[in-house]
C-alpha cells in the first residue's frame, strides 16, 4: 500500500439555514493514498464540493480532522491556510475561473506571486507549465481569446505552476462538450501518471469518472467505494 | 512590486468608467494646486514683510496720492529711523499685456530701505547717476531678455509726459534680486526726480511712503503718531506695518477665498463619493475573480493592499495628473500677472499636501470595498458563481 496522502477522521460538516442546521457530510472517514486519481459521484447538493473545500482547506469540518501532507489543515488558521494552499493544492473549476485581464501566462503566474521567485524564472515556470498542457503558444492570449477546452488548460496549468502535491478539480469538464473533456481528462491523466499528482475530481459524468483509477458516491453525508470500471 | 502589473490591469478593467473617475480626481486637484498658488502669493506677501517696515498711505484710498512734504514731517516723528517713498507708474513694456509693476522711487533710500534687494554697489551708483537710468529685477531681465546698457522703452497707461509723450525711455543700468523665493523682483525701479520733472500732472506728490521704526520703537505707536500730525489736513493719513499693508489686498479677495475653500471641500467631498463609487462597484462585479485569488492562497492582508492599491493608483494617476497642469498654468500665471499676484507660486509644501490627501482619499475611497475584499467568503462566493 502506498503512502497517504490525506486523511479525513469523523469529519462532519453541517450548515445553519435559519434557525434549522442541514448537515451534508456525517462522520466521514477517508484515506487518499499519494497519486491516487480518485472520481467523486452523485447526486446534486450531496456534498461533493464541500468535501473538495474540506480537503482543500477553504473551509473546516464541524467536527473531525482533515490531514493533508503532515499538516493537520482543519486546525490551522486562516492566515496560515492560505498560504498552505498556495503551497499544496491546485484548485480546477468547472467555470475555470480564469481573471479576464490577465493574458493566459499571466494567469498562470498568479500563484507564484505568493512565493520568494523572482519574475524571470516565475515567468519561465509560467512557460513550461503552459507547455506542459500543450498551450505554450498561446501565453500572450487574454481567457476571452481562447476556447472553453483552452481556458481550462490553462487553469489547470494554473493549478500546477507552483507544484502542488493534490489537485482538486471540480466538475472540471462540466462545461465542455465531449471531445473536449475527453482531452482535458487525458490531460489529467498524465498529470497523474506522469507527473504523479493525486488528483481528487467530481464529477457528474460516468464517462469521465472512467478515467480516473476509483471512483466513489457521495450521497447522504457519506461516501461508498464503487468498483473502478 | 510585483503586484504593480497586476493592479495596473485591474485599474483599467473598465476603461471609461476609470478614466472618468480619473478626470474628476484631476479637476480637483488642478483646483486644489490653483487655489494654494493664489493663497501664497497673499499669504507670502505678508511673511516676507518686514515687522520694522510702516507704510504710510492715503487714508481715503491708496490711490490718492501725498504731498512729497511729507516726507520731512514724517523723517522727524518720533522713532522713524529712514523712510523713502515710491509711487505707482502702470506702464508696460512692448505687450499691454503683459503687466508688471514699474516704481519711480529715490535709488539710494530705496536699497536701503530694502535690504533684501541685492545690487551691486557700482551699478546702483551708476543708476544714481543716471536721471534716466533704471534698474530691472532679475526675473524680469530674463524674461525681457534685457541687459545692462541697454533700452528700455516703457508705455505709459497713467502718467502721459509734459510734452504729451507717452513713452519712457530708460537706460537700464542694473540688474537686481532678491534671495528671498517668497517674494519677486519682478519689477522695475527708476528715478524719481525724472518722473517728478517729466510728467504732466501729479507734480510733487508720491503714492505712498515707507519708513523704517528706530530700534526699540513700538510700530503701532510710531504709525499712530504719523497718522495725529496729518489728521484734519486734506491728505489724512493711514499708517500701518507693511504685513497688514499686503493683507489689505488680500483682504478684499478674502472672502472669495472662503467661498472657493468651501467649493474645494464640496469637489473633494464628490470625489470621494465617485472615486468610492466606482471602487464598490469595481469591486462588486468580480467577487468571483477576487475569491479565486483567495483560493490561490493570497492572504486577506494582500486582498485588502490590492484593492486599496487600485483605489490609491486611481487618485495618483488624477491627483498628479491635476497638480502637473496646475503647476504649469500657475508658471503662466506668474509670468502673465507677476504684477497683480507677485510671488505665486506653487510650493512644495502645497504638493507635498496634495501628496498626502491623494493617499488619504485613496485610502478612504478604497476602505470599504477592500475590507469587503479582505473579508469576502471563498466559499460562498464561489458557490453563488
Ligand atoms: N455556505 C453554505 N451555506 C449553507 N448551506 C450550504 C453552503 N454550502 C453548501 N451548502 C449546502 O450543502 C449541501 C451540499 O452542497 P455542495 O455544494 O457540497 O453540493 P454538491 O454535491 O457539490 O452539489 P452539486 O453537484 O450541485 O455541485 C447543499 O444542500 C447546499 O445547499
Ligand atoms: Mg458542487
Amino acid at each position: 500500500m502506498s503512502e497517504i496522502l490525506a486523511t479525513l477522521t469523523g469529519v462532519s460538516k453541517s450548515y445553519r439555514k435559519g434557525k434549522e442546521t442541514v448537515e451534508v457530510l456525517h462522520n466521514l472517514d477517508l484515506e487518499i493514498p499519494s497519486g491516487d486519481f480518485i472520481a467523486i459521484m452523485g447526486p446534486s447538493g450531496s456534498g461533493k464540493t464541500t468535501l473538495l473545500n474540506l480537503l482543500g482547506g477553504l473551509d473546516k469540518p464541524t467536527s473531525g480532522t482533515v490531514r493533508v501532507g503532515d499538516a493537520e489543515i482543519s486546525s490551522m488558521s486562516n492566515n496560515k491556510l492560505s498560504h498552505w494552499r498556495s503551497a499544496n493544492i491546485g484548485f480546477i473549476f468547472q467555470f475555470y475561473n480564469l481573471l479576464p485581464v490577465l493574458t493566459a501566462q499571466k494567469n498562470v503566474e498568479l500563484p507564484l506571486l505568493l512565493t520568494s521567485l523572482g519574475g524571470k524564472e516565475r515567468t519561465n515556470r509560467a512557460q513550461i507549465a503552459l507547455d506542459v498542457v500543450g498551450l505554450g503558444e498561446r501565453a500572450r492570449h487574454y481567457p476571452r481569446e481562447l476556447s472553453g477546452g483552452q481556458e481550462q488548460r490553462v487553469a489547470i496549468a494554473r493549478a500546477i505552476v507552483s507544484d502542488p502535491a493534490l489537485l482538486l478539480c471540480d466538475e472540471p469538464t462540466g462545461d465542455l462538450d465531449r471531445e473536449t473533456a475527453d482531452e482535458i481528462l487525458k490531460l489529467l491523466q498524465i498529470l497523474n501518471r506522469e507527473h504523479g499528482k493525486t488528483i481528487v475530481m467530481v464529477t457528474h459524468d460516468a464517462r469521465a469518472a472512467g478515467y480516473a483509477n476509483r471512483s466513489m458516491i457521495c450521497d447522504k453525508g457519506s461516501l461508498e467505494h464503487r468498483e473502478a470500471t | 512590486m510585483k503586484y504593480v502589473g497586476f493592479v495596473w490591469k485591474n485599474v483599467w478593467r473598465k476603461k471609461i468608467r476609470t478614466s472618468l473617475t480619473i478626470l474628476s480626481v484631476l479637476v480637483a486637484f488642478l483646483l486644489f494646486a490653483l487655489l494654494s498658488a493664489i493663497g501664497y502669493a497673499f499669504k507670502s506677501g505678508a511673511d516676507a514683510a518686514d515687522a520694522e517696515r510702516l507704510v504710510v498711505i492715503d487714508k481715503v484710498s491708496l490711490i490718492n496720492p501725498l504731498p512729497i512734504a511729507y516726507r520731512d514731517r514724517i523723517a522727524t516723528t518720533e522713532g522713524v529711523r529712514s523712510v523713502t517713498y515710491a509711487s505707482w507708474f502702470g506702464g508696460y513694456y512692448q505687450d499691454p499685456r503683459v503687466q508688471f509693476p514699474q516704481f519711480p522711487v529715490d535709488p539710494y533710500e530705496y536699497f536701503s530701505m530694502y535690504p533684501e534687494f541685492e545690487i551691486p554697489r557700482e551699478r546702483l551708483d551708476a543708476w544714481a547717476n543716471n536721471r534716466q537710468g533704471a534698474v530691472l529685477g532679475r526675473e524680469l531681465a530674463e524674461q525681457f531678455g534685457i541687459e545692462v546698457g541697454d533700452r528700455m522703452p516703457i508705455q505709459a497707461t497713467i502718467w502721459t509726459k509734459a510734452d504729451g509723450g507717452r513713452t519712457w525711455e530708460f537706460d537700464i543700468e542694473g540688474i537686481f534680486e532678491n534671495e528671498d523665493p517668497r517674494s519677486s523682483s519682478a519689477f522695475l525701479l527708476f528715478q524719481y526726480d525724472y518722473f517728478d520733472e517729466a510728467r504732466a500732472f501729479g507734480k510733487g506728490t508720491v503714492g505712498w511712503y515707507v519708513l523704517r521704526v528706530a530700534p526699540g520703537s513700538d510700530p503701532v505707536q510710531v504709525g499712530n503718531a504719523i497718522d495725529a500730525q496729518f489728521a484734519n489736513s486734506p491728505n489724512e493719513t493711514e499708517t500701518s506695518t507693511e504685513a497688514a499693508f499686503a493683507q489689505s489686498f488680500a483682504k478684499q479677495l478674502g472672502n472669495i477665498a472662503l467661498i472657493v475653500t468651501l467649493i474645494l471641500g464640496a469637489v473633494f467631498f464628490t470625489l470621494l463619493l465617485v472615486s468610492g463609487n466606482t471602487m464598490s462597484q469595481s469591486v462588486r462585479e468580480r467577487i468571483n475573480e477576487l475569491a479565486v485569488l483567495k483560493t490561490l492562497g493570497f492572504s486577506d492582508g494582500a486582498m485588502l493592499g490590492i484593492v486599496l492599491a487600485e483605489s490609491i493608483t486611481i487618485m495618483l494617476i488624477g491627483g498628479l495628473l491635476g497638480l502637473g497642469i496646475g503647476w504649469i498654468v500657475v508658471q503662466g500665471a506668474a509670468q502673465a500677472m507677476g504684477a497683480c499676484l507677485p510671488g505665486i507660486f506653487l510650493s512644495p509644501q502645497a504638493m507635498g499636501t496634495a501628496l498626502v490627501i491623494m493617499l488619504g482619499a485613496g485610502i478612504v475611497a478604497g476602505i470599504f470595498p477592500a475590507v469587503k475584499a479582505m473579508r469576502l467568503s471563498i466559499v460562498d462566493a464561489l458557490a453563488r458563481a
